[in-house]
C-alpha cells in the first residue's frame, strides 16, 4: 500500500513536470481558433496540467486506491451513469455566455470533437474538445471555441411583408469524410451546407508579389524561388458550399440527414422536403399533410428524422402526439404512412389541455436504430418500432405541473418546445425542463436524476447536487415548492457526447457543458 | 367542421380581451378556485335566465367559458405578430373547438332553430349575452332600455363600434353552428356595414351607407322593425339629417334608428 502510494507520487510529480513543459501549448489563456469574434468569453476551463493536485484532493486519482474488487474498472462510456456511486456525479466543466443571444440548437458532431451551438441571431459557435494526453482514460479535454460564423441573415419576404427570423433552428453535422467537416444549419426558410476547414499553412516565398502582398515590378525580379508552405497560426474558416433555399411555405422545424449521407430532408409545419447534398435547385416533397381548405386544418407536422440504419425510413410526429413511419419504397409521396404509433389517451386525465400537451416537440431514433424516443409536454415516451399501439416506457419528467396547466396556458408556457436526447449507449435518455433543471432517467435502472445548470455550481470539478420539486404539501429542506420554480429559465436544447459520459446543456443564453465524476 | 376557427385569420375581440383581462385575475394560485365564490353568487339570477338548459355547474361553465376567452384572444394577438407560429394557432384553435363543441352538446352554446322573422335573431343576440354578462355584471348594471340614454353595461371608455364588432364575432360563430349559415352571414354582413360606415363616414356621406346596403338589409329591416316598435319618439329627431339626402328606402321608421349609432346598438343588445 505504501509502495504504491510513492509510486503514485512520483508519478505525479513526473506528470507535473512534464505538463509544465507543455504549459504553453496546453493552458493558453486565449481560445485556439483564430477566427474568433469579439465579445464572446472564453470558457472558464482549468488548464490541463491542474487536473493533477497533490493528494488527497486530486478525485480522478483516488480510483487507484481503492480496493479492486469494488471498483467497476470497465470502461467509461459503458458503464451505467446512474449506478449507485454516480448518482450525484455530474460536475460543471465550462461555461459560455452569449452576451444577447438566445441559444436555440445544440449538437455534437459524430466523434464528438466538435460541438455546435446555434443562436436567435444566427451565427454558429463551434467548440472543439482539446486533445488531451491520454495517459488516463478517464481524463477528457475541455471544450474551447474553434470556430465561429454568422451563418444566416435576417431576411424580409416582399411577398408577404414578413421578417424572416435569422435564428438557427437546427445544426445536423455530416460525417467526417475528409480534413473539413460539414454541417447544415437551417433558419426558417433556408438550409445551408457550411465547410469548416483549418489552415494552419500559408505559402511564402512569392516571386511576383511581395510578402504583403503589394505586387512586384517584374523587371526587378533577378532570382526565381519556389513558394514554400510555412507553418502559421491556425485559423479555422466556414464558407458556405450549398443553399438550399425556396422549398418551404411554412417554417422549418427540423432537418436530418440519411444515412445513405448523400440525401438529407428538412421538414416544416405541413411539409417534408428530401434534398440531395449536392443539387440545391430541386428537392422532392415526400410528406403534404396540408388541407384542401385551410380552415380545415387540426394538425401540424412537428418533428422529423432519419432512421439511423435504414435509408429508405423516416418518422415525423404531429401537434396530436402521433407518430407517422414512412418508407420511402412505397411510393414517391408517402402521405400514407407504413406505421402509426399513438397511444390512447388516459381517459382520468383528460381535460381541455389534452391536446396541447400531447403534441410531441421532439423526436430521436435511438442510436441501435431499435427504439425512437418522443417528447410531450410532461414526459419521454420510448416507443418500439415494432409495437405501434403504447410506448415501451414512459417517463414523467415534471408531472407536478398537470394541475397548473392552465396558468401554463396562459402564460404561454405550454407552447415550449423541449428535446430530448439518447446517450451513446442508449441506456440514458435525457431532457430539459423549468427553472434550468433537466433530466436524466437510466432506463436500465429505472432510477431518475433532476439537476440544475445554473451559475452557483460555477467551480469547475464541483460536483451537482440532485435537485428535488416538491409537488405538493410539506416541503422538505433543499426541495423546490413548485410555485417557485422560475418559467423563464428553461433549458430546451441539450445533446450528448456520441461516446463519452460528456453532456453539453443549454439554458437561455447560457451554454454548460458537464461531465460525469470518474470515482 | 366549424369554420370560424380559420387560425390564420381570427375575429377582432377588442371586447373579449378587456374580458379576459378580468378573467385572469381568476387565475392566481390554485386554478380556478379564488374568486368563483364571489362570481357565482353574482351570476345566480344570470345563469338562471341565460344558461337554461345547461347541466354543468356554473363554476365549470365559467372555466369553460374564461378558457375560450383566452383563447380567442390568443388567437387574435396571433394574427396580430409578424408571422404567426402555425403550430400554437392550430393547437390553440383546436382547443377552442372542443370547448365549442362541448358547449353545443350542453346546449349553451344556443344552436339556432331556422329564422323566425324578427324574434330568431334576437335570440341569437341574447345568446351573446352569455358572453357579455360578466363585462355588464362588472359594469353592476343591467342595461336599461330607456329612451335617449348612453348605452350602458358594455365596457365604458370603448367605442360602441369595437364592441358592436366583438358581439359580431361570438354572432358568427354561432351562425357557423347553424345551418342556414348564408342568411346570417347576409345579417352580419349588413350589420357590419353599417356600424363600419357609421363609424367611419360623416352624416352627409348617408347615400353610400345606403348605397352600399343590397337586398339582405332587409333582414336588418325586419329586426329593428320588430323593435322599434317599442322604442321612444325621440328617435325622430335623428332622422332628419337624413332625410333630405336619401331616397325614401323601405320602412321609413328603422332609419330613425341608424340615425344614432348608440340607441341601435343599444336595442340590440337589450332584451
Amino acid at each position: 500500500m505504501v509502495c504504491s502510494s510513492i509510486l503514485l507520487f512520483l508519478y505525479l510529480v513526473e506528470i507535473h513536470l512534464l505538463s509544465k513543459e507543455f504549459s504553453t501549448v496546453w493552458c493558453r489563456p486565449q481560445p485556439r481558433a483564430w477566427s474568433l469574434s469579439p465579445g464572446i468569453e472564453s470558457h472558464i476551463g482549468l488548464p490541463a496540467w491542474s487536473l493533477l493536485l497533490p493528494l488527497p484532493m486530486s478525485l480522478p486519482f483516488s480510483l487507484f486506491l481503492l480496493p479492486k474488487e469494488d471498483q467497476d474498472l470497465s470502461p467509461i462510456r459503458n458503464r451505467p451513469i446512474l449506478q449507485h456511486t454516480y448518482l450525484s456525479c455530474f460536475s460543471h466543466y465550462s461555461a459560455r455566455k452569449l452576451a444577447t443571444d438566445i441559444i436555440s440548437t445544440v449538437e455534437f458532431n459524430h466523434s464528438g470533437e466538435l460541438l455546435a451551438t446555434g443562436d436567435k441571431g444566427g451565427r454558429v459557435v463551434i467548440f472543439q474538445q482539446e486533445q488531451e494526453n491520454k495517459i488516463q482514460s478517464h481524463s477528457r479535454g475541455e471544450y474551447n471555441v474553434y470556430s465561429t460564423f454568422q451563418s444566416h441573415e435576417p431576411e424580409f419576404d416582399y411577398l408577404k411583408s414578413l421578417e424572416i427570423e435569422e435564428k438557427i433552428n437546427k445544426i445536423r453535422w455530416l460525417p467526417q469524410k475528409n480534413a473539413a467537416q460539414f454541417l447544415l444549419s437551417t433558419n426558417d426558410k433556408t438550409i445551408k451546407l457550411w465547410k469548416i476547414s483549418e489552415r494552419d499553412k500559408r505559402p511564402e516565398g512569392y516571386n511576383l508579389k511581395e510578402e504583403d502582398g503589394r505586387y512586384r515590378d517584374p523587371t526587378t525580379v533577378t532570382t526565381l524561388r519556389v513558394p514554400v508552405f510555412r507553418p502559421m497560426d491556425l485559423m479555422v474558416e466556414a464558407s458556405p458550399r450549398r443553399i438550399f433555399a425556396n422549398a418551404h411555405t411554412y417554417h422549418i422545424n427540423s432537418i436530418s440527414i440519411n444515412s445513405d449521407y448523400e440525401t438529407y430532408l428538412s421538414a416544416d409545419d405541413l411539409r417534408i422536403n428530401l434534398w440531395h447534398l449536392e443539387i440545391t435547385d430541386r428537392s422532392f416533397n415526400i410528406v403534404d399533410i396540408k388541407p384542401a381548405n385551410m380552415e380545415e386544418l387540426t394538425e401540424v407536422i412537428t418533428a422529423a428524422e432519419f432512421h439511423p440504419n435504414s435509408c429508405n425510413t423516416f418518422v415525423y410526429s404531429s401537434s396530436k402526439g402521433t407518430i407517422r413511419l414512412c418508407d420511402m419504397r412505397a411510393s414517391a409521396l408517402c402521405d400514407r404512412h407504413s406505421k402509426l404509433f399513438e397511444e390512447p389517451e388516459d381517459p382520468s386525465n383528460r381535460s381541455f389541455f389534452s391536446e396541447i400537451i400531447s403534441s410531441i416537440s421532439d423526436v430521436k431514433f435511438s442510436h441501435s436504430g431499435r427504439y425512437m424516443m418522443t417528447r410531450d409536454y410532461l414526459s419521454v415516451k420510448i416507443w418500439d418500432l415494432n409495437m405501434e399501439n403504447r410506448p415501451v416506457e414512459t417517463y414523467q419528467v415534471h408531472e407536478y405541473l398537470r394541475s397548473k396547466l392552465c396558468s401554463l396556458y396562459e402564460n404561454d408556457c405550454i407552447f415550449d418546445k423541449f428535446e430530448c436526447c439518447w446517450n451513446g449507449s442508449d441506456s440514458v435518455v435525457m431532457t430539459g425542463s423549468y427553472n434550468n433543471f433537466f433530466r436524466m432517467f437510466d432506463r436500465n435502472t429505472k432510477r431518475d436524476i433532476t439537476l440544475e445548470a445554473s451559475r452557483e455550481n460555477n467551480k469547475p470539478r464541483t460536483v451537482l447536487k440532485p435537485r428535488k420539486v416538491c409537488a405538493s404539501g410539506k416541503r422538505k429542506k433543499d426541495e423546490i415548492s413548485v410555485d417557485s420554480l422560475d418559467f423563464n429559465k428553461k433549458i430546451l436544447h441539450t445533446a450528448w457526447h456520441p461516446k463519452e459520459n460528456i453532456i453539453a446543456v443549454a439554458t437561455t443564453n447560457n451554454l454548460y457543458i458537464f461531465q460525469d465524476k470518474v470515482n | 367542421m366549424h369554420g370560424l376557427m380559420d387560425p390564420l385569420h381570427p375575429p377582432h375581440l377588442y371586447v373579449l380581451f378587456h374580458k379576459y383581462a378580468y378573467h385572469a385575475q381568476q387565475f392566481e394560485g390554485t386554478m380556478f378556485a379564488r374568486g368563483l365564490k364571489r362570481k357565482s353568487a353574482e351570476d345566480g339570477e344570470d345563469v338562471e335566465g341565460g344558461l337554461a338548459g345547461t347541466q354543468a355547474t356554473p363554476s365549470y361553465s365559467l372555466q369553460r367559458q374564461s378558457l375560450l376567452d383566452m383563447s380567442l384572444v390568443k388567437l387574435q394577438l396571433c394574427h396580430m405578430l409578424v408571422e404567426p407560429n402555425l403550430c400554437r394557432s392550430v393547437l390553440i384553435a383546436n382547443t377552442v373547438r372542443q370547448i365549442q363543441e362541448e358547449m353545443t352538446q350542453d346546449g349553451t352554446w344556443r344552436v339556432v332553430a331556422p329564422q323566425a322573422a324578427g324574434r330568431a335573431p334576437l335570440d341569437r343576440l341574447v345568446s351573446t349575452e352569455i358572453l357579455c354578462r360578466s363585462v355588464r355584471e362588472q359594469e353592476g348594471e343591467h342595461p336599461a332600455p330607456d329612451g335617449g340614454g348612453r348605452m350602458p353595461g358594455l365596457v365604458p371608455g370603448l367605442s360602441a363600434v369595437p364592441s358592436a364588432q366583438a358581439l359580431r364575432s361570438p354572432q358568427s360563430s354561432l351562425w357557423e353552428v347553424d345551418s342556414s349559415r348564408e342568411n346570417r352571414g347576409g345579417f352580419q354582413k349588413s350589420l357590419d356595414q353599417i356600424f363600419e360606415t357609421l363609424e367611419s363616414k360623416t352624416p352627409g356621406s348617408v347615400e353610400e351607407l345606403f348605397s352600399d346596403v343590397d337586398s339582405s338589409y332587409y333582414d336588418l329591416d325586419a329586426v329593428l322593425t320588430g323593435m322599434v316598435g317599442s322604442t321612444q319618439p325621440g328617435h325622430g329627431s335623428g332622422l332628419q339629417a337624413f332625410t333630405s339626402a336619401a331616397t325614401p328606402p323601405p320602412g321609413s321608421s328603422c332609419r330613425s334608428d341608424l340615425g344614432e349609432l348608440d340607441h341601435a346598438v343599444e336595442i340590440l343588445v337589450e332584451t
